[in-house]
């Protein structure tokens, strides 16, 4: 029982500590929008990924940066209403 | 062990990554001088720039082997050196300095505070400082910030606090800055965006509703903790932040960029906004608002400025204006802001201005440029922008206002600074006939973009180049005195005579120099303390200063055939085999040894090294000999002209040399022995300077005439310049002080010799055909040399014709006019408001337009006339997005060019209206486009092969061959063979391998007496696939997006079923394994080169080297990857590299292995950039690693630099 404990307070640590780390009743909601934010924060992260997409779009880097953070306010759209969280989120 | 099966492959830079991420300015070296630092991909490099030039040099590089986020500059308050903070991929601050006198930097502090990696909340990405130093901040781009105090101990050494935080969940930093607050406690401002609101309200009213704020994050440093001071609303389109001078200097605060405003915000002052002028044009559009990308502000004497930059490139110089109380003194309250158009420069990473006058732009794309300030933009006609007309409030709408672009008045360009990011094709072949390829590059965005040519080669400035009338056979240049600092005559040999030039004012002949005119000469040397010897075939003619002449004549039906000289010592030897030595005497004359020594074959040449300094005599002979030896001979006083060692040589030697230069391995000068052959090939041993042995034999190939030999000065250091087909340098590398040697980018010589003259003093002279030339090389730094030809629109790929030197360029660019828009809006303008000038879009851009695609098929001449020869506009919004050469069977096998292009496509999200593939007739010998006809698919084509006499095509997800029809494409076959879009085709005899956009790539067969396509074998992992190419008939190399390079293959059992006889049957009726193919690939190499690579191909790099895998990537890298031959080698290499990863590990603090194995492990690769690291340690450390290894360093470096030489530069 200790033990069991214990792996919920470090799993708590670990949520408080990392963002998106995951637990049993994690939404899909939740996991798409931590999927949508670490991707994005990885693409500006990434200064060739960056600068790849720049060229791509025809757009200064700075510029989609900005873009890529604005999804990363967005994350995965608006939350489902209360209750209904199993239902398919259209992102 | 399972790896003894494995293949291995050496990982090697050829040329590091050209895209600078950041780049920051200050005293690095504790002197007045500011130097700048750069972060490009892992290399760190501090650069000097050099006022009186106006040009900028590296001065070292490292690679720290980790992702540089961030870098920052700071000085401890009473200190007059900066210090370099790096924000990295390793989870930890590293602070490290520049130690000049060593050349390197060192590192001082190394914090861990989090996981590794590039993660969203894991700090890195900002990294900001205190002006005055006590402590900086590094955040991430999502809740964590992290504050360090910096601070000095009793013993002056840079002290840092444990980290406090200033952590807030949930909230997104758009920016960071910190203020400049005198010596209160430090400010640190930041643009933040909470958004767990917005997560919790599913009506999306709170989303609405988010606002971004600045907030002030206070380090209270008598508390020695963090607090959140205060915060405002600002403009939600907020993307940067500025330090505005505080303390004395200034009124504190920060800028808030904005799109279409700026505006001043502090907590104890009003607001004020000045919006961002647009531009005015025929083709701009008057309703885009601008961003601006980058910025500098720039403190003087009493005054401040900044310097932003729109994202057209325009720079706008904004300025503060103060109240001021009755008396006319400042109070410190901000009273408005002004802005106004300053000059236009390529848009920049980083912005530098130094304090000597000077810009430094670290452009986004294209060379870097250094400009020096003409003036201020003080008192100029353009019109300022008072905050005074614009309210404060963001939310109340202001009219927009303009300016004119015009040509720089302010900036001067001084040095553009090539660079190739970002490459997005390179070809490599071999077109000029050299015995080495070149390669091709297109790169660049925009209207900067180019097309380069890059082969290995030292640049060559040439003084002088004279005709002479009949062809001269030697060249040399001699001083009158030992004590002349330059050069006097030039003495020229020709088949049956002597000439003598003296070099001055004019160089012209003189006749009354007392050298024997009437035969050829065979040396010169100035002897002794002022006079001067001449040799030649009957013998050797001693010219003194006071005029007098004395001869020593060869014996009887002998002549001499080879002679050595030095300050003191002359060896000659005869036609009969025999050499006879000579010394300088106490009074200046020539004695000769009393006993002649007889060799056993015909002497070939002969080599005195140089007088050792404060010695009498050079204490060897090196005599090269037609029966293929090279003997040394002693000449010291006891042992006179006896045998000390022979080396052996593959052919006979034609020329040698005894020099002492810089080496690598004991840290000073060595004696080296040059050898040339007459093969061809040019040897370089060591001369043990006590035994007079010869060990460390390194060989290389330089051409197909015999090599000659001379030793040549350049940039302080001694050289030997090498001539067989074409001339080539032996030097030591700038930085690792190992041997280096390359080719000049000069025709073949035959002779070649030291110059030194007032206007020229380290020169070179030389003999090509019936031309003296004299020339000298300017740097040693960078032996890519690089030739550019600019080009419209960003390029995507390129092709080559089949048989001519041409280039078949696609270039395409988003979001810009096209030219035909462009052409209308301007005459339209005409016609309404008379003549209007168009500004050149190489330095201005193009006007942009949203959603619409200008893209055209250039056709580049890199060999003859080095120019764009053709051009062709795409109309219809269609943007090309893929080219082949394909020669058609059903049109006698003539060659049509194909492009492939996009109609309204748009990248994000990525959709187009349907895709066109064109068809192009060759005229003129492939220097002009007939347009045949064009087909629609429903998906833009991105990838186009040749293949067996018709064109596969990947459309979407689909496959397709199609074969060519009078009015349009004809489908054959298709099938569909990948999950979602494909972007590469190779194929080898009925082989495809197609990769897919995020699904690795798939192996198909193509059946041709079924007419099917089968995929029969693909890949475990999702790779993001750019390019690929076949290394052999069941493997290929690739790369991914995210910075890998891997190697797969095929299982040889898969690749034979694919090929049995018969009809595919039972390939298409094989049951798929999970969602799959049936069978899959095999994994043999994986690496992290963190650069995307852009291209791959299987080649050489070097004549008589082996086949190698050379790479280009995104951010301008070269690389290559060796496969090694035996087991031996990679044990070597191995624990090489597991030796260097312990005894240095990389600087910013990641571990090597992780940062290799970034995605996924590293596989079957050593890493040569991290070996090539041995060159950089100190002695003692080189000698803890030999002996760890159980090898001498000499052994070691040779090893190491074999692994580049032999395949590449």
């Amino acid at each position: 029982m200790a033990d069991k404990l214990r792996t919920l307070q470090n799993l708590e640590a670990l949520q408080a500590r990392y963002v998106g780390t995951g637990h049993a009743d994690t939404t899909k909601y939740e996991w798409l929008s931590n999927i949508k934010r670490d991707s994005c924060a990885s693409y500006v992260g990434h200064n060739p990924l960056l600068s790849y997409m720049a060229v791509g779009m025809g757009e200064p880097k700075e510029k989609v940066r900005i873009k890529m953070m604005e999804k990363m306010v967005r994350g995965a759209g608006n939350p489902p209403e209360v209750g209904l969280s199993f239902l398919q989120i259209d992102v | 062990m399972a790896t003894t099966s494995h293949m291995f492959m050496y990982s090697l830079t050829i040329q590091p990554p050209t895209a600078i991420t950041q780049a920051i300015l200050g005293q690095f070296a504790g002197t007045k001088e500011q130097q700048i630092v750069t972060a490009s991909g892992s290399k760190l490099t501090i650069h000097r720039p050099d006022a009186t030039q106006g040009k900028v040099t590296p001065l070292f590089s490292q690679d720290v082997f980790g992702i540089i986020r961030s870098l920052a500059a700071f000085r401890l308050a009473g200190s007059n050196k900066d210090y370099i903070i790096i924000g990295s991929d390793s989870g930890r601050i590293t602070i490290i300095e520049y130690v000049p006198s060593q050349n390197r930097f060192s590192r001082i502090h190394l914090e861990t505070f989090g996981k590794s990696g590039v993660r969203r909340v894991v700090p890195g990405q900002y990294l900001v400082v205190d002006p005055k130093g006590r402590a900086c901040l590094i955040a991430s781009l999502e809740k964590n910030k992290l504050v360090y105090v910096l601070n000095r101990n009793s013993q002056a050494e840079l002290t840092i606090s444990s980290p406090l935080e200033a952590h807030k969940p949930q909230t997104l930093v758009f920016a960071m800055t910190a203020l400049d607050v005198g010596y209160e406690n430090p400010v640190f401002a930041a643009l933040e965006v909470d958004y767990s609101e917005a997560d919790q309200d599913p009506t999306g009213q709170a989303y609405e509703e988010i606002e971004k704020v600045l907030v002030f994050y206070e380090l209270d440093l008598g508390l020695n903790h963090v607090v959140r001071k205060w915060s405002d609303p600002v403009d939600r389109t907020a993307n940067m932040l500025f330090q505005v001078p505080g303390g004395a200097d200034g009124p504190s605060g920060v800028l808030v960029c904005a799109e279409d405003n700026i505006t001043y915000r502090h907590s104890n002052q009003d607001a004020f906004r000045v919006p961002i002028p647009r531009r005015t044009g025929a083709t701009e559009n008057p309703e885009r608002k601008r961003t601006i990308v980058s910025g500098v502000m720039h403190k003087m004497r009493g005054a401040f400025f900044f310097l932003l930059q729109s994202e057209d490139g325009d720079l706008f110089k904004l300025t503060l204006d103060m109240v001021e109380d009755e008396n006319g003194q400042l109070t410190g309250e901000v009273r408005r802001l002004k802005i106004k158009y300053f000059d236009t420069v390529p848009v920049a990473s980083s912005l530098l201005i130094l304090k000597s006058g000077f810009l430094y732009v670290a452009s986004e794309s294209g060379n870097h440029n250094f400009y020096q300030f003409e003036k201020l933009g003080d008192d100029d006609e353009e019109i300022e922008f008072s905050s005074d007309n614009f309210s404060a409030d963001p939310s109340v709408p202001y009219d927009p206002v303009f300016f004119r672009p015009r040509p720089a008045e302010n900036l001067n360009l001084m040095e553009s600074l090539n660079a190739l990011n970002p490459m997005t094709d390179s070809k490599i072949a071999n077109l000029t006939g050299e015995d080495a390829p070149q390669i091709y590059t297109v790169g660049g965005t925009g209207a900067r973009s180019s097309f380069r040519t890059l082969k290995h080669g030292l640049a060559v400035s040439e003084i002088v180049e004279s005709e002479l009338r009949t062809v001269p056979s030697a060249v040399w240049t001699t001083k009158l005195t030992r004590g002349d600092e330059y050069d006097a005559y030039i003495v020229l040999s020709f088949a049956n005579g002597t000439l003598v030039l003296s070099i001055g004012e004019v160089v012209e002949e003189v006749s009354d120099t007392g050298f024997l005119s009437t035969a050829p000469t065979l040396a010169v040397q100035q002897l002794g303390e002022d006079s001067l010897i001449q040799v030649h075939p009957r013998g050797i003619r001693h010219l003194m200063a006071d005029r007098r002449v004395n001869e020593w004549p060869a014996p009887q039906h002998r002549s001499i055939v080879a002679a050595a000289t030095n300050q003191r010592q002359v060896a000659v030897a005869l036609s009969s085999g025999e050499i006879v030595y000579f010394e300088m005497d106490s009074d200046g004359s020539l004695a000769e040894y009393d006993e002649r020594r007889q060799m056993s074959g015909t002497v070939t040449c002969l080599s005195l090294g140089e007088v050792p300094e404060g010695r009498m005599r050079s204490s060897f002979l090196a005599v090269g000999c037609d029966d293929s030896t090279v003997r040394i001979l002693s000449l010291d006083p006891d042992s006179t002209l006896e045998n000390k060692s022979v080396q052996a040589l593959t052919s006979a030697p034609s020329a040698l040399n005894i020099i002492s230069m810089t080496d690598s391995s004991s840290g000073g000068t060595t004696l080296y022995l040059h050898i040339g052959l007459y093969s061809g090939v040019y040897l370089r041993t060591v001369l043990d300077e006590v035994t007079g042995e010869l060990s460390d034999t390194r060989t290389r190939f330089l051409g197909a005439k015999p090599v000659k030999l001379s030793q040549v000065s350049v940039k302080g250091q001694t050289a030997v310049l090498a001539l067989s087909s074409r001339p080539w340098l032996g030097y030591s590398d700038v930085q690792t002080k190992s041997f280096m040697l390359t080719p000049l980018d000069y025709p073949g010589l035959e002779w070649g010799w030291n110059f030194s003259s007032e206007q020229c003093e380290e020169g070179m002279i030389g003999i090509q055909g019936k031309n003296l030339r004299i020339f000298s090389i300017d740097k040693l730094d960078n032996n890519m040399l690089q030739e550019s030809i600019p080009l419209a629109h960003t390029p995507r790929r390129f092709v080559k014709h089949p048989e001519q030197a041409l280039f078949y360029v696609i270039e395409s660019d988003n979001n810009v006019l096209s030219s035909a828009t462009q052409k209308s809006l301007i005459e339209d303008s005409r016609s309404r408001n008379g003549e209007v000038d168009v500004l050149p879009a190489a330095g201005f851009g193009y006007p942009r337009g949203q959603g619409h695609w200008a893209s055209c098929i250039q056709i580049v001449d890199p060999v003859t006339s080095k120019q764009v020869i053709f051009s062709l506009d795409l109309e219809d919004n269609e943007a090309a997005v893929s080219i082949a050469a394909v020669p058609f069977s059903s049109q006698d096998d003539e060659t049509f060019l194909v492009v492939g292009t996009a109609k309204d496509m748009t990248s994000d999200p990525p959709s187009s209206s349907g895709g066109f593939i064109h068809i192009y007739r060759f005229q003129e010998d492939g220097r002009e486009l007939e347009f045949i006809h064009k087909t629609k698919v429903d998906d833009p084509p991105l990838a186009l092969l040749a293949f067996q006499g018709r064109v596969l095509a990947g459309v979407g997800s689909l496959l397709r061959l199609y074969d060519l029809g009078m009015k349009q494409l004809l489908r054959k076959c298709q099938a569909h063979v990948v999950p979602h879009t494909i972007v590469g085709l190779q194929t080898q005899g009925s082989r495809i391998i197609v990769s897919d956009v995020r699904d690795s790539v798939t192996y198909v067969v193509y059946k041709y007496q079924e007419n099917v396509l089968i995929p029969f074998v693909d890949d475990t992992v999702a790779r993001w696939t750019t390019s690929t190419a076949m290394v052999d008939y069941e493997t290929t190399a690739g790369g991914d997006k995210f910075g890998n390079i891997w190697l797969l293959r095929c299982p040889t059992k898969f690749s034979e079923e694919a090929d049995e006889d018969g009809s595919g049957a039972h390939l298409l009726h094989e049951r798929g394994y999970l969602h799959g193919t049936p069978n899959r690939l095999d994994l043999m190499v994986h690496y992290y080169v963190q650069d995307i690579p852009t291209a791959i191909h299987k080649t050489q790099l070097v004549a008589g080297g082996r086949d190698i895998l050379v790479w280009t990537g995104f951010q301008g890298t070269i690389g290559m990857f060796v496969p090694f031959v035996s087991r031996e080698d990679v044990d070597f290499f191995q624990s090489l590299e597991m030796q260097l990863a312990s005894q240095t590990p990389p600087l910013a603090g990641r571990d090597h292995l992780i940062y290799r194995g970034y995605y996924a492990p590293s596989k079957g690769v050593i890493d040569g950039d991290l070996c090539e690291m041995y060159f950089l340690l100190p002695n003692d450390t080189k000698k803890m690693i030999a002996a760890e290894l159980d090898r001498s360093v000499r052994e070691i470096e040779r090893k190491i630099s074999d692994m580049r030489t032999r395949v590449a530069y």
